[in-house]
């Protein structure tokens, strides 16, 4: 049976001076769960992370892992390890060592010791690195010697502090991967902060994405995609067209929205994720909305533009159109480039309603 | 023919490094190879007259030093004085060092300079400043006698080992300070808390990281301080007394009073291999330890 609160945080808050970088906040992880904190830098990610490590203790709150109160606990006393941003290997002493490190406490003796070594080293990939120094590896090195230092003490939680941020992208893209499976097989949680969206996208089971001391969504990467619950969630995962709307009419079950300056449109109030404010923006991705040269016929509504920029990606094309009463290019994806339009092309949209997502 | 040896000058590397090190270079062997080689060269010879010296080689200075059992307990004094201030300086200075690396958030560069700012007056004054304060009529002696506690100054206090290894300690700290600062204020705070994360106590982190981390500092502090106490002869001659008197006040009368030079080079030859052998000991044995206690 999966533990829904194997870690458990209790009205969280931390203030450094004035400033508050985590605000009141409640956070539930299952066992054995991928979970990724997910929000620009200075969000409050990092900060939340190193209260669960113990480097910091909440101004307010409680800290639960394993139905055990870890609160006023020292991280040398928790049953969590963290890989740091840096690796923080240890440069006076060698690979073996370093990840010996942690152990000294159980009492092995040198065999036993050996083969905890052994069986993580490969666990990461790095088998015959015992003897080398920290400067006599690369960073992608450094950072599985950390990942297999952490994973040898058995942690009932695995903390990374952005762990990925230092490698270049095609390294990276590999150790997104390594780490799913890894996290896989051994069925320890781990806890991944990131400011990169498409790493925590990729990773994780459930996302929780943080701005300003507090969590604004928390969502498999799927549903934060499709329902983003506000306005900063849908910009900061993936792109979004963002288009200022206003309420025309209200009723028990609908909202009658002015769309796109071009007519009235009724919505059923269930597609909401949030409640809406004052300012609502009807929100699309660009790969809700199609482009063709001519009239698109199966959509529901078909706007005229002006294609101002057209970016190749490989997979897929994006197309920067303006559009008559809309200040901002909308940006309009496709997959494989079926359509021949070309900059300064006259296009038509075209955008079914079932696409179309509100957000405040 | 100028254009050639620019030339020349441009694509050697060496010969511009050699340039910049000239000034220096040359300053180390007029006024310290030079008399050095001929310190060496006086240790071998005989002293004759006043002003006579036999420059036929022999050992014989050697064995005059071997055989007068004064010289050798001089020598072994004044290893065991520089080891204690050395002991001493680092027992004293680590944790001011520890502190400005580790506490001190802001202005760290004015701590240091707070911590050096006794050192700017003269070596001469500070050495003096402390016979003033454990000399009979000193702040000590007159503060406990003014207070009734006892009735007699305290004799101990000055003109003793004890003193001396004292006044060089706190002359030299400042020495010590900067190498132990530098070497601590460069560990990386992420590798301390690694260190904790992984299940040890602060104190096993200290052991088992911040110590072998500042390994560097120690090794220079207690080169900076051990190296040149060994010779220094102004304090123990000030504040030593007979108790205190080091090889060198020896050396000194050698080349002085007792007028035997090669005596008096022999004797600073020995003090000086000593030092050499002992401080690189000491290096390779920190070395070792602070390897294996991690």
């Amino acid at each position: 049976m999966v533990n829904n609160d194997f870690i458990k945080l209790r009205n969280i808050s931390k203030k450094f001076d004035d400033v508050i970088a985590v605000d009141s906040l409640d956070l539930d992880i299952s066992e054995g769960e991928f979970f990724s904190l997910l929000g620009p830098s200075g969000c409050g990610k990092t900060t939340l992370l190193r209260i669960l490590a113990g480097f910091e203790y909440p101004t307010t709150g409680s800290v639960f892992i394993d139905n055990s109160d870890v609160t006023n606990q020292t991280p040398n006393l928790r049953p969590s390890n963290m890989v740091f941003q840096n690796y923080a290997i240890f440069p006076h002493i060698n690979v073996q060592r370093n990840i010996e490190f942690g152990l000294r406490k159980e009492k092995l003796s040198r065999e036993e010791l050996n083969l905890r070594v052994k069986e993580s080293l490969k666990m990461v990939q790095l088998e015959g690195y015992e003897e080398r120094f920290s400067n006599q590896l690369s960073g992608g090195q450094r950072q599985r010697v950390a990942l297999a230092r952490a994973l040898v003490k058995r942690p009932k939680v695995l903390l990374l502090d952005e762990p990925l941020g230092a490698l270049d992208k095609k390294l990276r893209e590999e150790m997104q991967i390594e780490l799913r499976n890894l996290q896989k097989e051994l069925g320890i949680t781990f806890i991944f902060v990131t400011h990169d969206q498409e790493e925590a996208m990729t990773m994780s089971d459930r996302v929780a994405v943080m701005n300003e001391g507090k969590i604004l969504q928390i969502s498999p990467p799927k549903e934060l995609y499709n329902k983003p619950v506000n306005k900063f969630v849908s910009e900061f995962i993936g792109n979004i067209n963002l288009l200022e709307t206003s309420i025309i009419d209200e009723n028990d079950k609908n909202l009658t929205l002015d769309i796109l300056n071009i007519g009235k449109q009724d919505f059923n109030k269930n597609i909401f994720n949030s409640k809406l404010s004052e300012n609502i923006f009807v929100a699309l991705r660009p790969e809700d909305i199609s482009i063709k040269k001519e009239k698109i016929e199966t959509a529901d509504i078909n706007i005229k533009g002006i294609v101002k920029n057209v970016s190749f990606y490989g997979e897929s094309t994006y197309f920067y159109v303006k559009v008559e009463g809309i200040n901002k290019l909308l940006m309009v994806s496709n997959f494989v480039d079926q359509v021949s339009i070309n900059e300064n092309d006259e296009c038509s949209l075209g955008i079914n309603l079932e696409n179309i997502k509100l957000v405040s | 023919m100028i254009s050639a040896l620019q030339k020349i000058y441009v694509k050697n590397d060496q010969l511009k490094a050699y340039t910049l090190l000239s000034p220096a270079l040359i300053l180390i062997i007029i006024a310290m190879a030079a008399p050095m080689l001929v310190m060496i060269i006086t240790s071998f010879n005989t002293q004759i007259s006043m002003v006579e010296i036999d420059r036929t080689f022999t050992f014989d200075r050697y064995e005059d030093f071997f055989s007068k059992p004064i010289f050798s307990m001089l020598l072994f004094r004044s290893l065991k004085i520089s080891f204690l201030v050395t002991v001493l300086t680092l027992l004293t200075t680590y944790p001011l060092a520890y502190y400005i690396a580790f506490y001190v958030k802001k202005n760290k560069m004015l701590w240091i300079i707070l911590m050096t700012l006794p050192f700017w007056t003269s070596y001469l004054l500070r050495v003096f400043s402390w016979k003033v304060i454990l000399g009979n009529k000193g702040v000590i002696n007159s503060a406990l006698v003014g207070s009734g506690l006892i009735d007699e100054p305290l004799g101990f206090l000055l003109y003793n080992q004890g003193a001396v290894v004292l006044t060089l300690a706190h002359a030299w700290a400042a020495f010590a300070i900067l190498p132990l600062y530098v070497s601590l204020d460069k560990i990386d705070k992420s590798l301390l808390e690694a260190s904790y994360d992984l299940g040890n106590s602060k104190f096993e982190t200290f052991i088992r990281v911040t110590l072998p981390l500042s390994l560097p500092g120690i090794i220079g502090a207690i080169l900076i301080i051990f190296i040149p106490t060994v010779g220094d002869y102004v304090t123990p001659q000030m504040v030593g007394g007979t108790d205190g008197r080091m090889l060198s006040n020896m050396i000194q009368s050698l080349f002085g009073r007792a007028n035997n030079f090669p005596l008096g080079a022999a004797s600073a030859v020995l003090m000086l291999s000593s030092v050499c052998i002992i401080a690189g000991i000491v290096t390779y044995i920190t070395k070792k330890l602070t390897l294996r206690m991690s």
